[in-house]
């Protein structure tokens, strides 16, 4: 079947203006310039010049590196609810899913290997295997990724190829539930520490992903729907609200479960402890930033009745915003809490044993980071200015207002 | 001075026996059935010839021997960083300067027991385990376990993704944080790659011990013994036949190479 | 009327080979690398194996090193350090070195001296570079 089956829209215009365009790729470039700057300091001067050290060995670019992979899966739900369960409104919104899986899911890993001790030697990673590293699968499952969302995309936006595109519809789902896992996993199957080592990372990781990957979604449509002088369909977004609600709802059910089982366990005690009371940054940043911003604002934001397109996209907003500090207390909080290496013991060292590690990132770090989000975010206002992915719902295009 | 002579530290073979050990240990007996060996033993502790012959250099590591360390805590001395200054002129790893990013490859750990106040002091180093997570989780295979169960990295594949150090219950490893041109070519080491404790392979390939053990034996304290695990007649395994030994995060399971006494 | 591509590459291939033999004979016009051997002598392989297959010795004695703990001396790092290494400046990397002499002139960089001391002998430890 046809993965487009609604009727063809009417022809809009649909390119941004020129000026805007540049403007766009300009704001991307300065922020990626930024990264590169950043990128070849560190490289150059050795992580000496990160606020990461022996203690804190994944930083700032981790978090957002990991945050842009999750949201990279979660985006191209869209495009899943589309093909695999076959909601026309979704399908419409296929194929900016998933450019945006492709650009956030580039956008990510950039950021990633920008971080590495050698990235000279990224090649080595794809020569070199070890299959029992969910990292090394990890790199699968990205690859993967890749080849099979570009697959896809051409099925959708080639009318000859639209019969296939449910079948990689399929693929690209099941694939991406695969890869969150094995994405959780990174953290799941970490004995050493405690904020980690737990199966319940996995399908964590996948319900952020869904919320994560939908609020970003949400933004960038407003975005080029306002760019393009378009409005939003109130239909189709109060669907999407709905759900994005859903989501979040989800995402905070599995934190509490999670922090009420290692509340049970003697042992995780005093983790809990200090993530939920005297973490400092870490606790503010899971108590304001990823319940609070991330989780119960958003929900009152979209389920108070009224909600239009700015409430959504605020919410949307805070969603990301809570996403960010969920992997910073996760990534960053998970190795502050020092290891516990001779219980009943009080340790000391010259080797920070038994105190809460300090981290000061530099500015550099927050460079890397957001500059995965420009690299996404000019891929994908370059490719939105040369093929047609902005979603148009052809049953109500009547209603779309042009100021063109 | 050390009763338990270690391989390799002649100068250090010690003849004032611990008081109390003597009857208990029938290194004697043991030292009947030795033959190749050679850990002959006169009395206990005093060994004739030691196991100094090193493997020919064109044979490869063999899994029939496993080295491990037994560490007594009872004999280690709080303050004292010898082993840790050892490690560092060895391998060339330089004095502390920047304690958050330096190489740490061994360091001394102090502990006071929150029950009984009991302190104690204790070098903490990769315990190179036999089912190590450092090697699970290595995407590219440059963490590995050598034959003879030594846990390394490999540098010529390593990409610094330092998830090793994620992994590491000891925090074992460290990654090198800056440019270094002071290598001591037999410890080749840089910028961007994470490292950890040898077990000074490049000495115990040469037939001698881990730089640490000589500096605790030449300290006098012999808190340090280094041997194979799987020799039944090796000092190290009838210390551990004889004493209660532990390992740390027994819990984990990982089976290390490195023992505790008195912990 | 049609080349078959073989034989266009065949005769591509001699053109190469003749201009470029020529300009190797035209002492002068044609820079070369200047490689500075401290201790002329015989080199564990002759001169044209070691000049085509060194790093792929170095790979393997690597790995045979590093992996299985195999120490023999013919192929290994330091050896070649040890008897290369320039008279002044006791390197084998730097201005005149033996290693860096020939790979500045072929534009290839080897990674080795990230890890490795490009100088023959043990050194102890010096304190970390500030």
């Amino acid at each position: 079947m046809a993965a487009l089956s609604a009727p063809a829209a009417p022809p809009i215009e649909t390119r941004p203006r020129t000026g805007v365009f540049i403007g766009l790729l300009a704001a991307g470039g300065l922020f990626l310039l930024l990264a590169l700057a950043a990128f070849l300091h560190f490289e150059h001067s050795g992580h000496i010049a990160t606020g990461m050290d022996n203690q804190i060995v994944w930083g700032i670019p981790h978090v957002f590196a990991v945050f842009l992979v999750v949201a990279a899966s979660g985006v191209l739900n869209v495009a899943s609810i589309g093909s695999v369960f076959g909601k026309p409104d979704y399908k419409a919104r296929a194929p900016l899913s998933g450019l945006l899986a492709l650009t956030m899911m580039a956008g990510g890993l950039v950021v990633l290997a920008a971080d590495l001790g050698r990235p000279d030697r990224l090649l080595v990673a794809v020569t070199h295997f070890n299959f029992k590293s969910i990292f090394a699968l990890n790199m699968l499952f990205y690859s993967g990724f890749f080849a099979i969302v570009a697959a896809y995309l051409v099925t959708l936006m080639n009318r000859r190829l639209n019969p296939y595109a449910r079948a990689l519809g399929f693929l690209a789902f099941f694939w991406r539930l695969a890869l969150t896992t094995a994405t959780g996993s990174i953290f799941g199957f970490l004995i050493a520490r405690s904020a980690y080592g737990s199966a319940l990372m996995a399908p964590m990781f996948i319900i952020y992903s869904f919320a994560y990957g939908l609020a970003a979604f949400l933004i960038v449509q407003s975005a080029m729907y306002a760019w393009n002088g378009l409005a939003s369909n109130a239909r189709v977004l109060a669907r999407m609200k709905n759900l994005l609600a859903v989501f979040v709802g989800a995402a905070l059910y599995f934190t509490v479960v999670m922090h009420l089982t290692n509340l049970y366990f003697a042992k995780q005690i005093a983790y809990e402890r200090f993530l939920l009371l005297d973490g400092g940054v870490y606790t503010t940043a899971f108590w304001f930033g990823q319940i609070g911003l991330g989780g119960v604002l958003p929900l009152a934001l979209l389920l108070i009745p009224g909600a239009g397109q700015t409430r959504v996209v605020i919410a949307s907003a805070l969603v990301t915003l809570g996403g960010l500090a969920q992997m910073f207390v996760t990534i960053v909080g998970g190795q502050a809490f020092p290891l516990d290496l001779f219980p009943g013991h009080a340790v000391s060292s010259r080797f920070q044993d038994g105190i809460v590690n300090a981290y000061a990132p530099v500015p550099g770090e927050f460079a890397l980071g957001f500059g995965g989000f420009a690299f996404a975010f000019l891929i994908t206002v370059i490719a939105v200015r040369v093929l047609p992915f902005l979603p148009r719902d052809a049953a109500d295009a009547s209603a779309l207002k042009t100021t063109d | 001075m050390n009763e338990r002579g270690d391989i390799g530290n002649n100068d250090n073979r010690g003849n004032n026996a611990r008081d109390g050990n003597n009857g208990r240990r029938g290194f004697i007996a043991a030292a009947a059935t030795l033959t190749t060996l050679a850990t002959l033993t006169l009395a206990p502790g005093i060994r004739l010839i030691q196991i100094a012959a090193a493997r020919p250099e064109e044979e490869a590591a063999s899994a029939a021997v496993r080295w491990g360390l037994l560490i007594d805590v009872t004999r280690c001395q709080t303050g004292c960083e010898d082993c840790v200054a050892a490690c560092g002129k060895e391998n060339g790893l330089g004095e502390v300067a920047r304690p958050r990013t330096d190489a740490q490859w061994i360091r001394k750990i102090d502990l006071k027991e929150h029950a009984t106040g009991r302190a104690l002091s204790l070098p903490m180093m990769c315990q190179h385990c036999a089912h190590p997570p450092c090697v699970d989780v290595c995407p590219t295979g440059a963490s590995f376990k050598r034959a003879d169960g030594i846990v390394l990295v490999d540098r010529h594949i390593c990409i610094g993704c330092r998830y090793c150090m994620m992994a590491c219950p000891y925090k074992a490893r460290s990654f090198v944080h800056e440019p270094h041109t002071d290598q001591n070519p037999e410890v080749p080491r840089g910028q961007g790659c994470v490292e950890g404790c040898t077990l000074c392979v490049h000495r115990i390939d040469r037939g001698e011990t881990p730089a640490c053990v000589a500096a605790c034996a030449a300290a006098g304290h012999a808190a340090m013994l280094f041997g194979d695990l799987n020799d039944p007649a090796s000092a190290i395994s009838q210390r551990i036949r004889e004493v209660r030994t532990t390992v740390a995060r027994a819990d984990l399971a990982l089976d290390p190479g490195v023992r505790y006494e008195g912990l | 009327m049609r080349f078959p591509a073989a034989a266009v590459l065949a005769v591509l291939c001699g053109l190469i080979a003749v201009t470029t033999t020529a300009h190797a004979t035209q002492s002068g016009r044609t820079p070369l690398p200047e490689i500075a051997i401290a201790q002329p002598g015989q080199c564990v392989e002759p001169k044209e194996v070691m000049r085509r297959e060194h790093m792929t010795l170095l790979r393997h004695q690597r790995d045979r090193t590093l992996r299985e703990g195999i120490r023999t001396k013919k192929y290994s790092l330091n050896e070649c350090i040890a008897c290369h290494a320039s008279r002044e400046t006791g390197s084998v990397i730097g201005a005149g070195g033996f290693c860096q002499g020939c790979h500045d002139y072929a534009a290839v960089k080897p990674d080795c001296w990230d890890c490795h001391q490009p100088k023959p002998g043990r050194k102890t430890a010096v304190k970390a570079q500030p």
